[in-house]
């Protein structure tokens, strides 16, 4: 029942969305249908469709996660960019300093990088919280300006290869590259950069399920994030929650490095997110800040970014900015039924 | 002024808060309104007062049937209300709290000096002293009462709505407003007074209306019945009014306060070289008017506070206790039943069973696994079915959000995961705040068990009756100093009531 509910309310919330953007489609004066069949149907066609779909939905996967946590928490993580870029450029700066190091022993050492740069990067605006009792959220906005020029510079001054107009690094060692699924998957071309980064994402979701709801850990995390008056009278040390829930939502952010360098372009490129870190936020919204929502809710954005493309080239008005409309109405109905429901209750 | 309602229903969701009310309120009286929590009573004078609207009924005022949709209505007809929470803006004056809404002079002008005479005018009739140009904040609970009172007086209410009015003042504070309230009556005003405490209504109402379960069980004069009668009416059953305890047996003490001091952030002293001793087997009764340091006092020894704040010994067995956290506090065997269920007892979104754990969730018998990280569901669950059971909490459903539970089942679980520590100490706030009289008597007679099993056990509470009732020993705080102890079998209300209030007994 309670399953139900929680499954029915964000399915609304989306339809809605999707029936104020049909609206707007007819006012600029194409067809909703024609549109929509677009924007959605080449999510799903075989190989290209689904193997970009899934490939664009892992690091908002991550990032939804990261979000997910700090909100468990209590915290609003609105730093999930910075994050992913500190970790991306650290996963490529192992993975070319370490060039020449066999892949059992790079690979992990890569992920490694990414996921702790993320949680060092996500545990410093927890501390700054712990100590100073300064808001999360300045910090971790702050922060995502501090990231992009930090690495900004690393990349332009210290780790670009020489002559190339692109602003981007070296690449890194063929030892640290993850396989892509094409590798695994008949029929689905290498080409695809979808990789094995995708199955940690979901091996990521089950491990946050299992923090979150079957230890003691997590059980700290949800009643500092519920009431922190109650968990400092149960014994829980608020300031080190901020700390430790602020590095693990960093730590997840940071797992888009492996996505991003590892396993799709095996270098860092300079501005690559797409701004994963902020659709992150709807993401762990929509998713009702749930692991396995957060699956369903990447998916989702995934196959409206996607579909963004086609609905440019074919359609004589719309174009893909239809796109950023949706997502911003299914954040827009999320939120509203939020309120709804508090409404409701009181 | 009469009211009337009649067959008024009110639904929220799928609770029937007023089920066909009728309720007569004969003009130039003092009618009190008694029932349990959720009975209905804040619910049905809310209605009268336009805050909610009813599904169906109508209200009758002076015999005309009206229609009340909103507290403007109210107002308009001569209705005031007074909310247990006053509604006053702190950093106003008297006379502006009590023109707000009702601002005298022009859209441009604002005639404070008019208003001003007006309401010394007023608060001479009803001898109802205060200073029309303190400002709010600096009064005290008692005077910012007589500003609200005065705020439904100056809108020409012929009907006062009093919702729990009792609750923050103390006994000489109690006496002084029944004064005030028999003068209205005297004047030709209607009072109705919502209240659970039953030697109140018998000491100022004519008449008492009594609810259950949304509805009302009796209607009677109040000079022709008695506590017992009443208390049987709400509950629906016989109920233990007093506390039936044994003589105490003190053992050896096991918590000993040495010249505590509080400083708050502030720098303000919320505690004064407090000293005590609570033995084993005895409980020590924390008697004073709320904010004068018993929070503090009990979230101190909880450790619930910065050590910087504290200064003094504080020990527990002979070991000193000033260091350890909460955590290591709870292990040492203090259990903490602290006043605001909501605020720190619960977490209200969680299920019972992980509340019944909160506090010893981080060791066996809670987790189990590898380095004992992993929640240990079947022990867990034995834990809350063994707390749900043996202290009756209702309804017996461990994976219900404690949102869901009721203020007085709420707490049964509170008290259900402390007593179960077992603790060597129990430091117990307002135990049964908000709590129906059924569940009060069932509280009451665990903590008396929990003592008799050799706790030490010290209460505070603001209901004088609970403390005094309860208690072996009395201490008095006033001012965060402790301003005597007494001998709660022997001291009379009057005599608490003026230690509490800064007077010598």
């Amino acid at each position: 029942m309670k399953v139900l509910r929680d499954l029915l309310f964000p399915s609304m919330a989306v339809l809605c969305a999707f029936l104020a953007g049909a609206l707007i489609v007819a006012l600029v004066g194409d067809s909703p249908v024609e549109t929509y069949r677009l924007l959605l149907g080449s999510a799903f066609s075989w190989p290209d469709g689904i193997g970009y779909t899934l490939f664009f939905a892992t690091p908002l996967i991550f990032t939804g996660l990261a979000v997910a946590v700090a909100l468990r928490g209590g915290l609003l993580n609105i730093g999930a960019e910075g994050q992913l870029y500190v970790a991306a450029f650290a996963t490529a700066w192992i993975g070319i300093t370490f060039a020449n190091l066999p892949a059992v022993v790079l690979v992990p050492l890569c992920c490694v990088a990414a996921i702790a740069a993320g949680a060092v990067w996500g545990a410093i605006p927890g501390l700054l919280k712990a100590r100073f009792g300064s808001h999360e959220v300045i910090n971790t906005i702050m922060l995502n300006f501090v990231a992009v020029a930090l690495v900004g510079y690393l990349t332009q001054y210290h780790y670009r290869m020489p002559g190339d107009p692109i602003m981007e690094t070296t690449p890194i060692g063929s030892g640290a590259h993850i396989p892509r699924l094409g590798a695994f998957i008949p029929g689905l071309p290498a080409r695809i950069p979808l990789n094995i980064a995708f199955l940690l994402a979901l091996l990521s979701c089950w491990l946050v399920y299992v923090l979150l709801w079957k230890t003691k850990w997590g059980y700290e995390i949800r009643a500092t994030g519920q009431n922190p008056a109650a968990a400092e009278y149960g014994g829980v040390s608020i300031r080190k929650e901020v700390v430790l829930t602020m590095a693990i939502s960093g730590a997840l952010a940071g797992m888009v490095g492996i996505n991003e360098v590892l396993g799709y372009r095996y270098r860092y490129y300079d501005g690559f997110s797409d701004n994963y870190g902020f659709t992150g936020i709807a993401v762990a919204l929509l998713g009702r800040n749930h692991p396995f929502g957060v699956v369903v809710a990447a998916l989702l954005f995934a196959v409206l970014q996607r579909g963004g493309v086609p609905v440019d080239a074919f359609t004589q008005l719309v174009s893909k900015d239809i796109v950023l409309i949706l997502q911003a109405l299914v954040i827009l109905f999320v939120a509203a039924e939020a309120a709804f429901r508090r409404g409701g209750r009181g | 002024m009469k009211l009337e309602l009649r067959g008024i229903t009110k639904r929220f969701g799928a609770v029937l808060a007023n089920d066909h009310l009728d309720i007569t309120i004969p003009p130039g009286t003092i009618h009190a309104i008694v029932g349990e929590n959720g009975a209905g009573k804040s619910t049905a004078m809310r209605i009268a007062y336009g805050f909610y609207t009813a599904d169906s009924g109508e209200i009758l005022v002076n015999d005309q049937a009206r229609d009340i949709r909103a507290p403007r209505d109210a107002i308009a007809l001569g209705i005031g209300m007074v909310h247990q929470h006053f509604m006053l803006v702190r950093p106003m004056t008297v006379t502006e709290n009590i023109v707000l809404g009702a601002e005298p002079g022009s859209a441009m002008s604002l005639d404070l000096r008019k208003a001003a005479a007006g309401i010394r005018a007023l608060s001479e009739e009803f001898r109802l002293a205060v200073d029309p140009d303190a400002v709010v904040e600096d009064l005290s609970v008692g005077q910012q009462q007589r500003v609200e009172l005065l705020k439904a007086l100056y809108r020409r209410a012929g009907l006062l709505i009093l919702d729990e009015p009792t609750a923050v003042l103390t006994p000489q504070e109690v006496d002084e407003f029944f004064a005030i309230l028999r003068r209205m009556r005297g004047q030709g005003k209607t009072v109705i007074i919502i209240t659970h405490k039953l030697s109140e209504v018998l000491a100022i109402s004519d008449n008492v209306t009594v609810m259950r379960d949304g509805r009302v069980v009796g209607q009677v004069k109040t000079s022709e019945t008695d506590a017992a009668a009443l208390a049987r009416l709400m509950v629906g059953r016989d109920v233990l009014l007093r506390v039936d305890k044994p003589a105490a047996q003190p053992g050896a003490t096991v918590l000993a306060v040495r010249d505590v001091t509080i400083t708050a952030r502030d720098g303000a002293r919320r505690l004064d070289k407090v000293s005590f001793e609570v033995r084993a087997g005895e409980i020590v009764g924390v008697a004073g008017v709320e904010g004068n340091g018993q929070t503090e006092l009990i979230e101190a020894l909880a450790g619930l506070l910065p050590g910087s704040q504290v200064s003094g010994s504080m020990s527990l067995g002979g070991r000193d206790i000033r260091e350890l956290d909460a955590r290591r506090r709870r292990e040492a065997g203090i259990a903490h039943v602290p006043e605001d269920r909501h605020r720190r007892g619960l977490l209200l979104d969680f299920s019972l069973w992980e509340n019944a754990i909160l506090g010893v969730h981080y060791r066996a018998p809670a987790v189990s696994g590898v380095g004992g990280v992993l929640l240990d569901q079947a022990a867990i669950q034995r834990r809350a079915d063994l707390v749900i059971r043996e202290f009756d909490v209702r309804p017996p459903n461990a994976s219900l959000p404690a949102r869901a539970l009721s203020g007085g089942n709420q707490q049964k679980l509170i008290i259900g995961r402390e007593f179960e520590l077992p603790p060597a100490l129990l430091l117990i706030s307002q135990p049964t705040r908000g709590v129906d009289i059924g569940a009060i008597e069932f509280i009451h007679r665990k903590i008396v068990a929990l003592r008799d099993s050799g706790c030490a056990v010290l209460l505070v509470s603001a209901e004088l009756e609970e403390v005094t009732a309860l208690a072996d020993r009395l201490l008095v705080l006033h001012n965060g100093r402790v301003a005597g102890e007494v001998d709660p079998s022997r001291a009379t209300h009057e005599e608490i009531g003026l230690l509490m209030t800064g007077g010598r007994a």
